[in-house]
């Protein structure tokens, strides 16, 4: 490709296509391929469990949504080897800037069933103080950024990191996920161009799953994928199998590497597939047959059945790691659904650094009423005043003057 | 030399009204029929004059100078020395890794800006106009305004997002929006709109230090006017709080209430007014959002009577937000409704006298004050 484009003058550009495309078959059988140590047994497990228990999880919480334990759940079916696999080269303080549907990551990282139950309920319990809706993490501990909404911000989130990870001359990057619709957003585009222009060192993972909702991909563009934005944009892109984990993870490392040397942003574009619905509020037999929806290859089989190849994993292993997860996070969303609902006061905090003085009138109104009219509150709901919880008096007026009403 | 010292030696003059002509459709004409901006009476009395332009500039210099993480970015800042030349000197004096040009795209370094002060930068993000920032407006809604309620507190954003707002010279529909009202309608957004240097460099000052997204909203008009400052405007510490509204003259029949360039055609209108025998009290808002209602229920409990001032559109403009807190609040207080002059409600028109009829004029001010006193 280079020659080609030499003898026709154009720029050259630094292609690496295809870098580790394959190396697992459709059965996950080896097929060879890097120049690189392979996977080692110990991360190659880590990375098994995170992917199983990651489709497990996915699997009961949907049911759960079903059953109206929570309003909303989306899962990861058939991009557990491009969440888990690109997480497993990422460094654990590298900034990641996810789009939603990389629970994969999450747990990787080593986020409990507990916390992610938390969330999905909205308990007092959750960091996230039951802001949220659903399937919106976030864990400064674990150097995930809170998700985020509107599509594809992220991407200009990450490279903005990457610009402050550069100016502190950090050995940590950031890294962005994003599926190949929300790259279709002005922002995604900026984002490409911005980082490339900066020079930083920002990973930009693309889940190419095949699907937008309903919009495949033959009506979201008709360029080459997402890869071909990063060479218009001066960028290194890779495209990688993304149901293959080993090959994710070895082409993710590279990048990684690449980024950190060249103080660079490179792409990975992992093809992969959306096994399941969009979301819960989508059924996808609408506009797919059921066919074509069971017959890509389950990422998580594949690479089981390379890890058992390898000799580190047994039938009965496998048994007992489904039995006892499944356990778990049962457990896990039971526990959570019992615990109460963040206090009535976080109504009104965090809107900015310090509670202004107009929230603060708002927070000791409503206070008061409610413990005039305690019936009027809905149940579940917790009414502990403020400086019980250690809140600084300083920032509030005395919300127990009842000269109001 | 300083820059201060620099800028001044360039010659106020040069600087008066002088926008960006350049091969974009985007450019701001010189300003040849601004109406003169009168001195304060109420003004910090000192023997330094300073331009609007180059407080800003000042403010910026000694924030970036204090705090390492402090930098700036957008269309021109650097090497162009700043649209209206408002960063100049910065590149020299911080290098291009700190005072950033950036491609066009504001949807693109906004997000960057967010992006950067999650991971722990300040950010002073320059829209060359604030007409341009529609098309980051998502960026600076869902992601810098919302972004600490929705992490509960874990991801502050502190961007200054600054940059002229309102009508200029000549630069017609697209480019003369006054956004001061949507702003502060966000929760999680500080809107600060200053009128002089002494205001300029204290609400620059102070944004910049504050934990929260603050959106700046200055006026290209006045950039080249000069005010008085004193030797304590000038200290490198000198911040003005946020949240508090200024009264510039004391009055007792009516109250005026105004942000950025209105606040001195309140105070000429003030001046013609008094030689009639009304007496006018005029507060400069300082800051949108929070709104201070304390100072502007105090006011009207006194003079009974109120007028508020502002080039953007009447309908839902802030004018609005402040008759509606006041009748709730003060209702018993009030002999006469609350007048409200705005800006024609058209998208502004291009020719100069179209741009006259569709602005506020201090005859306007005059004519509503009266009105309301039955005069």
């Amino acid at each position: 490709m280079l020659a080609h484009a030499c003898k026709h003058g154009y720029t050259t550009l630094q292609y690496v296509l295809v870098y580790g495309c394959r190396m697992l078959d459709a059965d996950g059988n080896d097929q060879g391929g890097t120049e690189q140590p392979d996977m080692s047994r110990d991360i190659a497990l880590r990375v098994y469990e995170a992917m199983a228990k990651t489709q497990i999880m996915d699997d009961i919480c949907y049911q759960s949504q079903r059953q109206g334990r929570f309003s909303f759940y989306l899962t990861s079916a058939g991009e557990e080897a491009a969440t888990v696999g690109s997480a497993a080269a990422l460094a654990s303080t590298d900034e990641v800037f996810a789009q939603y549907r990389e629970q994969g990551v999450l747990m990787y990282r080593g986020f409990s069933f507990q916390k992610f139950a938390d969330q999905l309920y909205g308990n007092m319990f959750e960091s996230g103080k039951g802001r949220q809706m659903p399937i919106h993490y976030g864990s400064s501990d674990l150097h995930f950024q809170t998700i985020s909404s509107p599509l594809a911000t992220q991407m200009l989130h990450a490279c903005g990191a990457a610009y402050a990870l550069k100016m502190e001359q950090s050995t940590s990057i950031s890294a962005c996920y994003f599926g190949e619709g929300a790259a279709s957003e002005g922002d995604a585009a900026a984002a490409l161009n911005f980082a490339a222009v900066l020079g930083v060192p920002c990973l930009f993972i693309c889940r190419n799953n095949g699907y937008a909702i309903s919009t495949p991909i033959h009506e979201q563009y008709k360029g080459d994928g997402v890869c071909a934005r990063a060479f218009a944009n001066g960028m290194i892109a890779i495209r990688v199998d993304g149901g293959d984990a080993r090959a994710v993870y070895h082409a993710c490392s590279y990048a990684r590497e690449k980024a950190i040397e060249g103080c660079q942003p490179i792409l990975v574009e992992c093809l992969s597939y959306r096994s399941g619905h969009h979301s819960t509020s989508d059924d996808s037999s609408r506009y797919r047959s059921n066919f074509e929806a069971l017959s890509y290859p389950c990422p998580v089989r594949r690479f089981g059945h390379w890890i058992q190849s390898k000799g580190w994993w047994s039938d009965e292993e496998e048994e007992a790691l489904r039995k006892h997860t499944r356990k778990q996070i049962s457990q896990a969303l039971s526990e959570a659904a019992s615990q109460p609902k963040p206090d009535l006061s976080n109504l009104f905090t965090d809107v900015y650094a310090q509670v202004t003085p107009n929230l603060q009138e708002q927070m000791a109104e409503t206070l008061q009423f409610v413990a005039k009219h305690p019936g009027m509150v809905p149940p579940g709901v917790p009414i502990n005043p403020p400086f019980l919880r250690g809140m600084d008096d300083s920032q509030l007026v005395n919300w127990s003057n009842g000269d109001q009403d | 030399m300083s820059l201060l010292q620099q800028s001044r030696s360039l010659g106020g003059a040069l600087l008066r009204g002088v926008g960006l002509l350049s091969q974009s459709t985007r450019c701001a004409a010189p300003s040849a029929s601004s109406p003169s901006i009168p001195l304060r009476y109420m003004a910090t009395q000192g023997p330094t004059q300073m331009t609007v332009r180059d407080a800003l500039n000042s403010a910026m210099d000694e924030e970036m100078e204090r705090d390492n993480d402090v930098f700036v970015l957008g269309e021109e800042v650097a090497e162009y020395q700043g649209a209206y030349k408002v960063t100049r000197g910065l590149l020299q004096k911080y290098g291009p890794e700190r005072v950033k040009d950036t491609p066009i795209t504001e949807a693109g370094f906004t997000g960057l800006s967010v992006g950067a002060a999650m991971a722990g930068l300040k950010p002073v993000c320059e829209f060359m106009t604030w007409n341009f920032a529609m098309q980051a407006v998502d960026q600076l809604i869902n992601s810098a305004a919302k972004t600490m309620y929705m992490s509960a507190g874990d991801i502050p954003v502190p961007v200054v997002f600054r940059g002229p707002n309102g009508a200029a010279a000549g630069v017609a529909a697209q480019h003369s929006q006054c956004f001061a009202a949507w702003y502060s309608q966000v929760p999680g957004l500080k809107v600060l709109s200053p009128y002089d240097s002494e205001d300029c460099r204290g609400l620059l000052k102070a944004a910049i230090r504050d934990p929260d997204p603050v959106i700046f909203l200055e006026n290209e008009i006045v950039y080249g006017e000069s005010f008085p400052v004193s030797s304590h405007v000038l200290d490198k510490d000198f911040l003005l709080p946020i949240g508090k509204a200024k009264i510039m003259r004391s009055g007792k029949d009516v109250t005026l209430v105004s942000f950025s360039k209105m606040v001195g055609y309140c105070l000429k209108a003030a001046e013609q007014l008094q030689s009639e025998g009304i007496s006018c009290e005029v507060i400069n808002l300082r800051s949108i959002k929070p709104l201070d209602r304390a100072t502007i229920l105090d006011s009207v409990r006194r003079t009974h009577r109120m007028v508020t001032v502002e080039e953007g559109w009447p309908q839902s403009g802030v004018g609005a937000e402040i008759a509606a807190t006041v009748q709730e609040h003060a209702f018993d207080d009030l002999d006469a409704p609350i007048a409200r002059v705005a800006g024609a409600e058209v998208p502004m028109p291009y020719a100069a006298s179209l741009e006259k009829a569709a602005l506020p004029q201090i005859e306007d001010v005059i004519k509503a004050t009266k009105r309301i006193l039955n005069k």
